[in-house]
């Protein structure tokens, strides 16, 4: 792989990560990082909507007028979104209540028509396809390691996977609204504090 | 966004580029929508047969095919009767209900009843109490308490409320809507029975 | 009865910002100051009805009945995106002082996820016409509230000496978490 293109594969897993240095998609990754699990399936459904979206985009760059390509852009990400939806209706229903609302909105993350806008509009398809990666990976890691903190502090259990005793008191208010930004805060100091140390 | 006076021929351009890119989604979706419509109601046929199957006696009918359609006595809820048979013979039964006072709004559940009426179980299907606090009513501390409860002989209210059933510690609003739940599935029953 | 419930539950229960976690991106970008924080307060609550009661009929006039319900996703946002353009036209004709006031927080509410949440929230919680606006105008006006309290807050900071690390982002999600603390308080109220 050459150089360029490794740099837009790995460009939004650490150094421009949309969520904890773009600060960019922060209602899903507030609302649904109650636990670790349900930040993993949102950040690979969003992945996946990114995916395809940037790969569609930039296949029919050229043909849509300047004029009404917001539009249509928007018209490609719901469509895609829709499929992920009737899907994991069909396959995950689990996890599909469990996200819920949250799963049409991905239609609004502003990570998927920015990268659209910024990338798809101008790039190939194949660098487009390896944004789409890098960005959704660090989108994925960055709501599961939030939710991961959250489950851990707030029902002492990771993945599902209890390590406290039954009945054992945990810091609630973690898996509450306020402890989404709380904890958020403390990621986004740390890894503030990281990058400055490097 | 739009320009003020587009020439024509950019205009016509502008409305084809939208409506393909529409045809072709709507044509998409169309296609995803069928293909996973029967998935779809298979497994929420699937969460609730295995709702039911939790909090009956051992059956061996369809229970989903035998379902009856029962009211409460002020007719505004509607609620849904699935017998248990083995061998023929009806053992239990169970109910699906819900409640709108739950402290996310709607909880729906699935309720199992001996033959004589008392509670057998119950199963939550969905909810969307607080994590931690209110979702605490689909833990087995809190179920335990309503297996064999006969709302006949008991006070069927929390503790707080001078009734027999100990609320969930810091989610009494959760417990209150299981609760009612319950009972609005009880008064369906007996007026079903009553108004046979 | 029942609609006040709606609204104090929309308001101040589930605050669509403090616990519904809807419409967090103009939460965190316009909150600098009061004045701007109400524009956009302001702007949020005339395309979150507007858009609700068209959304609400385009549902049960055309996507429930021909089965298309699958289509829900992409005709809403459609909608609001055209819609938030032609309010912006609408204004800019009619009323001079009014766009001067919510003309630039417009193009930002198309991808504001709270306009299609609640558009959503509306369908999925089998509300009535009248209960449907209700909702997104409480809705919209516990936005409103939340963004200009939250405003007030980022106010103060600014003269507030901080440790360098929990400047910009991190201490903007602290205040956050302590007004949505107490914000937990309304809990509870109206059950």
């Amino acid at each position: 792989m050459d150089k360029t293109s490794l740099n837009n594969l790995t460009r939004g897993i650490l150094r421009e990560n949309p969520t904890l240095v773009m600060l960019l998609g922060m209602c899903p990754t507030l609302g649904v990082t109650t636990s670790a699990l349900n930040g993993l399936g949102m950040g690979l459904a969003t992945l996946f909507v990114l995916m395809m979206s940037n790969m569609a985009i930039s296949l029919v760059k050229n043909v849509i007028p300047s004029q009404v390509r917001i539009p249509c852009y928007i018209v490609i990400i719901a469509s895609f979104v829709t499929v992920v939806d009737l899907l994991m209706a069909a396959y995950l229903p689990a996890l599909h209540g469990a996200l819920g609302i949250y799963i049409p909105l991905i239609v609004v993350n502003c990570i998927i028509l920015g990268r659209a806008e910024a990338f798809a509009a101008k790039n190939n398809t194949w660098q487009s396809l390896l944004d789409a990666v890098g960005m959704g990976i660090g989108f994925t890691w960055a709501l599961a390691l939030l939710g991961s903190i959250r489950e851990v502090l707030g029902s002492g259990s990771l993945f599902g996977w209890n390590f406290l005793a039954e009945g054992a008191d945990t810091m609630l208010l973690f898996i509450m609204p306020p402890g989404a930004f709380l904890a958020l805060a403390g990621l986004i100091i740390t890894v503030n504090q990281l990058r400055k140390a490097k | 966004m739009l320009d003020r006076h587009p020439d024509l021929k950019t205009f016509l351009k502008m409305t084809a580029a939208l409506l393909v890119v529409a045809v072709a989604s709507a044509y998409i979706l169309a296609e995803v929508y069928r293909y996973t419509k029967e998935p779809i109601k298979a497994a929420n046929n699937r969460r609730e047969l295995d709702a039911i199957a939790e909090v009956v006696n051992d059956f061996d009918n369809d229970p989903f095919a035998e379902k009856m359609t029962i009211y409460t006595p002020d007719k505004k809820s509607k609620l849904q009767l699935y017998p248990a048979r083995k061998d023929g013979i009806v053992n239990s039964f169970a109910i699906k209900t819900y409640t709108n006072s739950g402290f996310g709004g709607r909880i729906d559940l699935i309720v199992g009843f001996y033959i004589d009426g008392a509670i057998k179980g119950y199963k939550v299907i969905s909810h969307q109490e607080t994590p931690g606090l209110g979702s605490k009513i689909t833990e087995p501390k809190f179920q335990s308490q309503f297996n064999g409860f006969d709302v006949s002989k008991h006070k069927f209210k929390v503790r707080q409320d001078g009734g027999d059933i100990d609320a969930v510690t810091a989610a009494t609003i959760s417990s209150r809507a299981v609760i009612d739940a319950i009972q609005r599935a009880v008064d369906a029953y007996k007026n079903f029975n009553t108004g046979k | 009865m029942a609609y006040f419930m709606i609204f104090i539950t929309a308001i101040f229960v589930n605050n669509i910002i403090l616990s519904q976690f809807l419409g967090i991106c103009p939460f965190l970008g316009v909150s600098k100051k009061i004045s701007t924080a109400a524009g956009m307060g302001m702007a949020v609550m005339f395309v979150i009805t507007m858009s609700t009661i068209v959304t609400f009929l385009i549902y049960y006039t055309f996507l429930q009945p021909y089965q298309l319900t699958f289509m829900t996703t992409v005709t809403f946002i459609l909608v609001i995106a055209a819609l938030v353009q032609m309010v912006e036209i609408i204004l800019k004709k009619t009323s001079p002082a009014l766009y001067q006031a919510l003309g630039i927080f417009l193009p930002l509410i198309t991808t504001n996820c709270a306009v299609l949440g609640i558009a959503i929230l509306t369908i999925q919680k089998n509300y009535t016409l009248v209960a449907g606006v209700c909702y997104a105008l409480a809705s919209s006006i516990g936005f409103t509230l939340a963004i200009i309290l939250f405003a007030g807050m980022r106010e103060r900071l600014e003269f507030t000496k901080l440790p360098p690390a929990l400047k910009g982002t991190p201490i903007s999600l602290i205040t956050a978490g302590l007004l949505s603390m107490a914000f937990m308080g309304f809990a509870g109220v109206g059950n």
